[in-house]
């Protein structure tokens, strides 16, 4: 669970953090308001979106004075950024940051988050940070650096300040350790599951300025962290992803025109591999968990159903421990009883209580096609799909 | 013999009064698991199941003798209730509770340092030996008892995989969801050590997703040793978009974590053979048999 930019850096700021001054503003005449208010000789204006990926796609524009500054805004707002993190549809652009640009001396890239191996915090960072930083490690698995990071002690100095040197982190590295164990305690304190300040950046007067950062708290710990559970309310998100979410349903968006309906996160990406692979294209991932009742699966289907894209609808269902095969066979049932649109499903239903899931959908007339193996659900399904596009 | 479990695997069930820990508990006993007795703080000196209940691990280990126990609490709780379970002694130690706080899975993880403790999951399906022992939320009726060792990162996928190998005649040693999160216990790498070690597990099958660095670090072990037994991997998520949560925690990639092409990449030139895709994974241990058949000849 990301937080905007804007609220990253608030809660950075609280650990003494440096960051750029900066204000929210929803239209390009507060915007350019805003200016009076800031510190600067010339500013940047960014897209506050969910996804990384913002710079490239073209969300952070500099401007000279507070009237550029109102051009890029208006630019920027109700425009929809297409990221490769967003997915196809984008994210629609509400509320720009206006700050004060930096002149930045050097770009670095810090990160903390558990180390998988020990559970511990550690450090991942770059000498190099910026805009391509993301794209330049995807290309190089040696752009990023990791140290464990125990908490601040002159002994864990001391060997952060070696590994800080070895990736050419020498300038100002006092200052620099202050604000990385600064952003320890933030990440200790509320649950974060990462810090990134990229760029981490370096200003000719040896400060250290957390030019953007992305912060994200773990969904898991909300029952104790009850005051960001109003910052994520105010950041858009796909309304059908937080639909499904509240019907124990996970839902992701995608392109295609094939509804996918599966019960389990290894399923779900299983079943979409093997629908582009028949030259399909699923319209969503789907992962039923297992706490989800045959109202919550009909919910699911709703979305489905009520998305004009899809033209059919794939069920690969593996009956297990709670989540048997008749829950979710149920819910397609309900769903359908209500729905207008009644697409084409094609099943492979097995595991637990599979003959008795068959048999409800048959029963109850579902326009359903069973298959015995996933293989061939996926390839009846991505031909019913195309015949329905060329309908 | 089998991996971690087995039919002297003597179970406690911490949680065991609430909904799940009720019915998982029963199937566990239907199943045939030796299940010794539950833990409920407040409810020690009572019964659930017939089994006796205790508020502490330490006091059912004492008058149980147990080995093993099954973590089925709310999340809140999970953390402190394996961090327990760890400190009473216990070998195996499977943690089914799905949303388990990073930060308490971090604590956990640095009691779990240092000591013998299995420990399996969280978020996972828990750890099958077919005929001997079910620790888990997984259905067992495709379950047939074998030569196949299962180690997976997700649940329904690999009852499906499970059942399919059943159909085909291909039984299994132990099946072991190392679950769905970014911390968890066992990983690949202990599972493939430990089926190594184990005389009936003829051939092992990784089952994994986008997302972390198991399959990575599976290929690099596998790369060290001579392993002497045929590997199938499954990987899954070969088309999902990069940077996006699919289902599991563990599958969003923040930073560098591997692609599926990456992973497929590396467990094939550790000698992994590769499963095109669910359906494959039958035939893709006959093709791994074939050729370890063919390079003792």
């Amino acid at each position: 669970m990301f937080l905007a930019e804007y609220q990253s850096k608030e809660v950075l700021a609280q650990y003494g953090i440096s960051v750029p001054d900066g204000r929210q503003a929803r239209s390009p005449d507060e915007a350019q308001r805003l200016c009076k208010e800031i510190d600067a000789h010339k500013f940047v204006v960014k897209a506050q979106i969910g996804a990384g990926g913002r710079g490239l796609a073209g969300g952070i524009r500099f401007a000279a004075t507070p009237s550029a500054v109102a051009q890029e805004a208006g630019r920027l707002l109700g425009d929809v950024l297409v990221t490769d993190q967003t997915g196809p549809a984008g994210e629609t652009v509400e509320l720009v940051l206006v700050e004060a640009a930096i002149d930045i001396v050097q770009s670095c890239f810090v990160a903390i988050a558990l180390d998988p191996a020990d559970g511990a915090p550690m450090l991942l960072a770059s000498g190099a940070g910026g805009v391509e930083f993301e794209q330049r490690a995807r290309m190089d698995e040696d752009t990023v650096h990791t140290c464990p990071l125990p908490e601040d002690s002159a002994e864990a100095r001391a060997a952060l300040a070696d590994f800080l040197s070895g990736i050419g982190l020498i300038e100002a590295q006092a200052a620099a350790m202050d604000a990385i164990y600064a952003a320890r305690k933030a990440f200790i304190g509320n649950d974060m599951t990462l810090v990134e300040i990229n760029p981490f950046a370096r200003t000719a007067a040896g400060d250290w300025i957390a030019v953007d950062a992305k912060v994200a708290i773990d969904p898991n710990a909300g029952f104790r962290r009850p005051e960001f559970a109003s910052m994520v309310a105010d950041r858009p998100a796909p309304a059908d992803e937080l639909a499904a979410q509240k019907h124990n349903i996970n839902l992701v968006r995608l392109d295609g025109n094939i509804g996918v309906v599966t019960n389990g996160a290894g399923l779900g990406l299983a079943t979409n591999d093997m629908i582009v692979d028949a030259g399909g294209r699923p319209a969503n991932f789907m992962d039923i968990r297992t706490t989800a009742s045959s109202m919550d699966v009909a919910r699911g289907i709703e979305i489905l159903l009520d998305d004009g894209r899809v033209s059919a609808i794939l069920l690969t269902i593996h009956g297990g421990g709670m989540t048997s095969a008749d829950t979710v066979a149920e819910g397609v049932n309900f769903a359908y009883a209500k729905a207008t649109r009644k697409l084409p499903v094609i099943a492979c239903i097995s595991g637990k209580h599979a003959e008795w899931g068959h048999r409800i959908l048959r029963d109850r007339n579902v326009p359903v096609e069973s298959c015995d193996t996933i293989t061939a659900a996926v390839t009846r399904v991505v031909d019913v799909a195309g015949q329905g596009r060329a309908r | 013999m089998a991996i971690f479990v087995n039919s002297e695997t003597r179970l406690i069930v911490q949680g065991m009064t609430g909904r799940s820990g009720t019915f998982y508990t029963d199937e566990a006993m239907r199943y045939g698991t030796t299940c010794v007795g539950g833990v409920r703080p407040g409810k020690g000196g009572g019964k659930h199941l017939g089994l006796p209940l205790f508020d502490t691990v330490q006091e059912a280990v004492d008058a149980t003798q147990a080995n093993a126990s099954l973590v089925i609490v709310p999340a809140p709780q999970a953390g402190a209730a394996m961090i327990e379970a760890i400190e009473a002694g216990l070998g195996v130690v499977v943690c089914v509770t799905e949303r388990v706080p990073q930060h308490d899975m971090s604590r956990v993880k640095q009691v779990l340092q240092g000591t013998d403790c299995v420990l399996i999951g969280p978020n996972s399906q828990g750890i099958l030996t077919p005929g001997q022992c079910k620790i888990g939320v997984m259905p067992t009726v495709n379950a047939l008892p074998g030569q196949i060792g299962i180690a997976s990162r997700s649940a329904s996928l690999t009852s499906e995989i499970l059942a399919q190998c059943s159909k085909a005649g291909l039984g299994q040693s132990t099946t072991v969801g190392i679950g769905g999160d970014t911390l968890h216990g066992v990983g690949f790498v202990d599972c493939l050590k430990a089926f190594r070690d184990d005389p009936e597990t003829e051939a092992v099958v990784l089952i994994g997703e986008i997302g972390g660095r198991g399959e990575e670090e599976a290929a690099a072990y596998l790369d060290t040793v001579d392993y002497g037994k045929p590997v199938v991997a499954l990987v899954v998520g070969r088309h999902a978009p990069r940077g996006r949560r699919m289902g599991h925690a563990g599958t969003l990639s923040v930073l560098g974590g591997g692609t599926a092409a990456d992973k497929i990449a590396r467990l094939r030139a550790a000698g992994v053979e590769i499963a095109a895709d669910a359906d494959d994974v039958v035939a893709a241990v006959s093709r791994a048999r074939a050729q370890a058949a063919g390079t003792a000849r």
